[in-house]
């Protein structure tokens, strides 16, 4: 496969970046994505040139480090999957390939594709645990009965990779889907209730602290979320969020 | 207002004032489809909505409130979103994750604002004129005919329903979309979704029919 590549080019955080044109050959279809970047950095290095800086680590989908906006959406064209785990099937030779940091104010682009996701460590800290005591005398987890429904939306928030992919879908660069996702797994357990009052408000605080936007349901990010997080987190977080501002 | 420095206490605001007026938009619906069934219900509706106490005095001044409230907020909440992202993507694909009508409300509520503009300039400050400026004494007769004259002319007839198709777009998404934000997504929502979709079509239809009925019928 022949592809012309548009890459996003940025010295460092301070630098003006722009889009730049590289031509690639020899792509083959079973090769993912970030395969294929390792391809094009290969020859760049060759030339003596410097290579394009990309975020990656497992993989295999679940570390959540890579990242990208392809042809105008996170994670590129397919659905349920990371970077990582796109392969070059899904484009057709000769196609032109936009490729771009997500974008937000809470996202600073570090260098080329590579942003600054610290905002949602930040938010995670400001609550996403919960606290035990665990010097000698944890509680088994299994002794408190949980009902399966909910252990099943807990699990399935918990899934959340904390990749970006919905604040960079979303035309108001929001972090809701993430957020919830967080606040989610815990609100639905009996060990996530105790502090559920001040998780829920110490997250929101801190994602609007951040300066990420407001929620416009759109639900793009639950398309091109790659583990399918769903949009009723959000409708959870904001019912935790108004019964928690109701009880002061 | 210091409840309103949250993101989610702003969108159940919005929210909040968008339901607000889409139960007067359901009301306003019901009075002005009495005038292509019967003129003189329309005119008694309207002699009693302009004279009676709580509907000038009270109910009035709160729809006012209402619609003020949610349009700065959405101009509030729509400037802070696009702070949120400072440098645009040269790609961005929309259309493959959203639909047009919940990116653009500020676009459908702009156009519903200005129509407003038009709107109290027909109606409202002239009714406003002649009731309490100018004193004419009473006449229930005289709503109908006012209404028909109005719509003798094309042009606003056809910027009237130009307006109400961008209140369907805002309606198909913002009806339900404000349920959301309240935190009401469960078992019932795909049906109320359908309710909400069948009303953000029918009452502004309603609307276009009633325009084009009275510019036909001079
Ligand atoms: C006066 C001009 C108007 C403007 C400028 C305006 C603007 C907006 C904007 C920008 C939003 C989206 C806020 C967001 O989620 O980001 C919105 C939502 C909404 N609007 Fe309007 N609007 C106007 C009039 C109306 C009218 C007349 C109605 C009803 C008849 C209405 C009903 C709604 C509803 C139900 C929502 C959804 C709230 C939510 O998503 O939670 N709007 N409006
Ligand atoms: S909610 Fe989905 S898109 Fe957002 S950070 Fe988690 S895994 Fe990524
Ligand atoms: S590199 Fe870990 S999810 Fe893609």
């Amino acid at each position: 496969m022949k592809l012309t590549l548009k890459i996003w080019r940025q010295k460092n955080n301070k630098a003006k970046g722009e889009l730049k044109t590289y031509p690639i050959d020899g792509i083959e279809g079973d090769m993912s994505f970030l395969e294929m970047l390792d391809v094009l950095n290969e020859g760049l290095i060759n030339k003596g040139e410097e290579p394009v800086v990309f975020d990656h680590d497992c993989r295999e989908g679940i570390c959540g480090s890579c990242s990208l906006q392809i042809n105008g959406e996170p994670h590129g064209p397919d659905r349920l999957v990371t970077t990582c785990q796109l392969h070059m099937r899904m484009f057709n030779d000769g196609d032109t390939i936009v490729i771009e940091p997500f974008r937000a104010k809470a996202f600073p682009v570090i260098k080329d594709l590579v942003v600054d996701r610290s905002s949602f460590d930040r938010i995670q800290q400001a609550g996403g645990f919960i606290s035990v005591n665990t010097s000698g005398n944890t509680i088994d987890a299994n002794s408190i009965p949980v009902n399966k429904h909910d252990a099943d939306e807990s699990f399935n928030a918990a899934t959340c990779i904390g990749c970006g992919a919905c604040v960079a879908a979303c035309k108001n660069a929001s972090a809701m889907l993430f957020t919830s996702a967080k606040v989610s797994q815990f609100a639905l357990l009996p060990q996530g209730r105790i502090e559920a009052t001040e998780r829920v408000l110490n997250m929101v605080a801190q994602m609007d602290k951040e300066g990420f936007g407001n929620c416009t349901n759109t639900g793009a990010c639950e398309i091109e979320c790659p583990k399918g997080i769903s949009l009723e987190n959000i409708a959870r977080m904001n019912r935790e969020y108004l019964s928690a501002s109701l009880e002061g | 207002m210091a409840i309103l420095s949250s993101s989610i206490a702003r969108k159940v605001a919005m929210a909040l004032s968008g339901l607000f007026l889409v139960l007067f938009l359901a009301q306003h619906f019901t009075i002005n489809i009495t005038s292509v069934i019967d003129p003189d219900t329309f005119n008694n509706l309207s002699h009693f909505m302009g004279h009676n106490f709580v509907v000038q005095f009270i109910a009035q001044p709160i729809l006012i409130f209402g619609v003020v409230f949610h349009f700065i907020m959405g101009l509030v909440l729509e400037i802070r979103n696009r702070n949120a992202r400072q440098i645009s993507y040269n790609s961005f694909k929309g259309n493959k994750n959203s639909t047009w009508a919940s990116r653009n409300m500020i676009i459908s509520g702009a156009v519903i604002l200005a129509f407003l503009g038009l709107h109290f300039y027909d109606f409202w400050f002239p009714e406003i004129v002649h009731k309490y400026v100018e004193s004419n004494p009473l006449d229930a007769t005289r709503y109908y005919p006012e209404l028909l004259h109005k719509f003798e002319s094309p042009v606003r007839t056809g910027l009237y329903c130009l307006a109400f198709v961008l209140l369907a777009l805002h309606l198909w998404h913002g009806f339900s979309s404000s349920f959301q934000s309240m935190g009401w997504n469960n078992k019932y929502s795909k049906g109320l979704r359908g309710f909400t979709q069948f009303y953000a079509i029918f009452i502004p239809l309603g609307f276009i029919f009633i325009a084009l009925y009275l510019h036909f019928n001079q």
